[in-house]
């Protein structure tokens, strides 16, 4: 099976200007580290969880895949044909219509002054598919319809702010659907719903998908909500996957250190037993700035495992079985992780 | 009521490392002390906090005279400061009852935020509240120091701290209670931090505005206080801007701190948080509630959080109690369908089944609350008598739950919620019950 999209050593580096200071003693310009090389993929009807916190790199990443950022490095294959140069005109125009991208805050991603009707018909404006003006009368309200806000002709008419938050993602969910995408990018699509909403949402993502066979990128913080959502996991740690798996095998079983710090301490509904407490295994200080990038392993500073080679070499990503993936050394030869033995203060 | 209380305090864990028993003195002479009026300029953060409730400047001017009464050193457990002089040493902590806090609308309507909460805290106990958005749980909290929007008014109920109903306080009596018995951790701390002053200088404001410490001493115990949170005492130079969230959501924490109250409320303390800050934050406020016997409330939309960190559960719906009662039953034996359903939507990483239930319909609309029970149009187990009575809140088992399912006198008995729908990854698609 090819791939719908393919990353392959894709790399994101933002320059820093920096101050006159900077310029008289010739200091090299610093170089933001935003995504240093990682190779990703989406299958057809596959939905991917990209995972990572603040700074991680999951939006530039995100932002790769939908052409609105320029990688430095590495190559961006659709269908097996390579994108990467792909850049305006009707090229760019012919890729959108199959990748498509929802924003976080669909407060922000909606125009107050545009009807609903207006949003959802606009990409087809934009990439010219449809030209005749009943045809795209009829997909708009097939795009609300099947968005869930029901009856499409009600909705059509209405601004933004005659929405609900829930109302309004589906508003952006619908203007996603309208160019029959193979790929939606959803980046943090429910960070801002209520649980109830939330659920809705993940409900009528899954729909889609089932329906129109629909791939997702569902690009998250929320360890928890990847899981239950996405076939595979890929972790991210400050612009690198540090492991990617099917999401049972990740969350289950996790090979990478900072993966299993993470699944320690995201919360879950239910109590804590005696004695489970203990087990979270709570990171020291915060992610460094991509601008700093440690040598050796990028976790090494933070990792209660981290040993002499750690602090030297960058581990690649070591095959630990079945579609699963750790860039850690420990998981070289697919051996398991060690317990924790010496957590990094708290 | 004290014996598990762990009687050290904010001082003592501070002063323990700085061995400075000579600033205790200092600060309980000065907090006994008349405090000092300063003028409404000079106290920008607690201004925006209190912004629309002060008439005029002389509301600064008006603090009510600080108590040198009773003393009560052990009698609080973790107190360091006398309690006010009207307070009963042997009443609850806090005691809210028939909590009742309407917005005025345009037009005339009228919105029920909070109609009819009662709750109880003891001390140096956690109790999160918890519900979707507009449930009322930010305005409950609010209410408890009236630090609510122009239209919002408390128009009935009671609000106990120590026997002391500060209800019938006014405005100016009511900032003597301000941060020195309840404080308020902020949810979004960039926006409640002032961005032109340096943390160190926000954190000791509240030392100096409301315990009228001078200047000097201020700093220092500000210094203290950001050790005690984690921050590098170094760091309080920094303005809000140069620290990462972590770190403002920790020097709010600090601020919160500062002049050892009884109560500290944080509101969504760790929403905007990555999840390994949140652990870290929820890891420092368990410690703080460990090492000084702070009393607290955490208002938060995420179960899960509450679940960790709490020894009881608040749920409330559309303004109203749901369920209230402690943590391990409420979680693992939900009463309420509205809780069944909640506990539901939360994916759940340390179980096996990667799904996560529906709760039909969505929340009403406050002005015009639905008849009879609020959760009826949305509750897959509605009865007749759920659309035109209201359900009474009923004791079983140590929870309260109001639910025509749970009636007085009876058994108590969970009736489970059967599952409406069903969203996940790996729901079987064969099934058919999946979403």
């Amino acid at each position: 099976m090819t791939d719908l999209i393919r990353l392959e050593g894709i790399a994101v580096h933002f320059p820093v200007r920096g101050g006159l200071a900077d310029l008289v003693r010739r200091r090299p310009a610093a170089v933001v580290r935003a995504v240093d090389g990682i190779d990703l993929t989406v299958g057809p009807g596959e939905v991917v969880g990209l995972v990572g916190e603040s700074g991680s790199g999951k939006t530039t990443t995100g932002r790769v895949v939908v052409k609105l950022t320029r990688p430095t490095a590495g190559r961006l294959l659709l269908d097996g044909a390579d994108v990467t140069k792909v850049w305006g005109g009707d090229a760019l125009r012919a890729y959108r219509r199959r990748i498509q991208l929802i924003f976080q805050d669909p407060y922000e991603t909606l125009n107050p002054k545009q009807t609903v009707h207006d949003f959802v018909a606009e990409p087809m404006v934009v990439n010219r598919t449809v030209p005749s003006a009943v045809e795209r009368e009829r997909i708009v309200l097939e795009a609300i319809h099947s968005a869930g806000l029901r009856p499409a002709a009600d909705f059509a008419f209405r601004y933004p702010h005659e929405l609900s938050g829930g109302q309004r993602q589906r508003v952006v969910i619908a203007g996603a659907l309208v160019l029959d995408p193979d790929l939606v990018v959803a980046d943090e699509p429910v960070s801002m719903l209520d649980v109830s909403i939330r659920t809705e949402i993940l409900q009528l993502m899954l729909e889609l998908r089932r329906a129109r066979g629909l791939a997702y990128l569902f690009i998250t913080h929320d360890l928890s909500l990847a899981w239950v959502l996405a076939d595979r996991i890929a972790v991210m740690y400050l612009g690198r996957i540090v492991e990617v798996g099917p999401a049972p095998a990740v969350i289950g079983d996790p090979r990478n250190p900072y993966t299993r710090a993470l699944v320690s301490v995201s919360p879950s509904p239910e109590p804590p037993a005696p004695g489970v407490r203990a087990r979270r295994e709570i990171l020291a200080g915060e992610t460094p700035d991509a601008a700093h990038v440690p040598p050796g392993c990028r976790f090494h500073p933070r990792c209660p495992l981290a040993f002499d080679r750690c602090r030297t070499d960058e581990p690649p990503l070591f095959d630990v079985g079945a579609g699963h993936a750790s860039a850690c050394w420990l998981a070289e030869g697919g051996r398991p992780l060690p317990a924790a033995t010496r957590l990094a203060g708290s | 009521m004290t014996g598990n209380i762990d009687p050290r305090r904010i001082t003592r864990a501070v002063e323990e490392s700085q061995a400075a028993e000579a600033d205790r003195s200092d600060a309980i002479r000065d907090a006994t002390a008349p405090e000092v009026t300063v003028p409404v300029g000079g106290a920008d953060t607690l201004a925006r906090v209190e912004a629309g409730f002060e008439a005029d400047a002389q509301a600064a001017a008006g603090i009510a005279p600080a108590v040198g009464g009773a003393t009560v050193p052990r009698g609080r457990g973790r107190r360091q400061w006398p309690l006010p002089k009207q307070a009963d040493p042997d009443a609850p902590l806090l005691v809210v009852e028939g909590l009742r806090t309407y917005f005025a609308m345009d037009g005339g309507a009228e919105v029920r935020a909070v109609d009819g909460v009662s709750f109880t805290l003891n001390d140096g106990e956690a109790l999160g509240i918890a519900g979707e958005s507009g449930c009322g749980k930010t305005t409950t909290a609010l209410s408890l120091l009236r630090l609510l929007p122009a239209n919002a008014r408390v128009v009935d109920g009671s609000v106990r701290l120590f026997g002391i109903d500060l209800r019938l306080k006014t405005e100016n009596q009511l900032r003597r209670y301000r941060w020195r018995e309840i404080s308020i951790i902020f949810q979004g701390a960039m926006n409640a931090l002032n961005p032109v002053r340096r943390v160190g200088d926000q954190v000791a404001e509240p030392l100096v505005e409301r315990l009228g410490q001078d200047a000097a001493e201020a700093r220092k115990r500000a210094g203290e206080l950001l050790e005690l949170v984690g921050i590098p005492k170094a760091r309080g130079r920094a303005y809000p801007h140069e620290l990462s969230g972590g770190m403002r959501q920790r020097a709010m924490i600090a601020m919160a701190l500062a002049c050892d109250p009884a109560i500290v409320i944080g509101d969504e303390p760790t929403t905007a948080l990555d999840v390994m800050v949140q652990a870290q934050i929820l890891e420092l406020l368990e410690r703080l509630r460990r090492e000084l016997g702070l009393s607290l409330i955490l208002i938060t939309h995420d179960l899960s959080v509450i679940a960790e960190t709490c020894d009881r559960v608040l749920i409330m719906y559309a303004g109203k109690v749901a369920e209230e009662g402690p943590v391990d039953t409420v979680f693992r034996r939900p009463r309420h369908p509205y809780t069944q359903l909640l506990l539901r939507a939360f994916p759940n990483i340390r179980a096996d089944v990667r799904t996560l239930g529906t709760i039909p319909g969505s929340p009403p609309d406050l002005r015009t609350p639905p008849e009879g029970c609020r959760f009826h149009p949305r509750c897959p187990l509605a009865m007749d008598v759920c659309r035109t009575e209201e359900p009474p809140e009923v004791t079983v088992h140590g929870v309260r739950v109001a639910c025509h399912l749970y009636p007085p006198g009876g058994e108590g008995t969970v009736v489970p919620v059967p599952i409406v729908e069903v969203v996940g990854a790996v729901a079987d698609p064969g099934t058919g019950s999946v979403a």
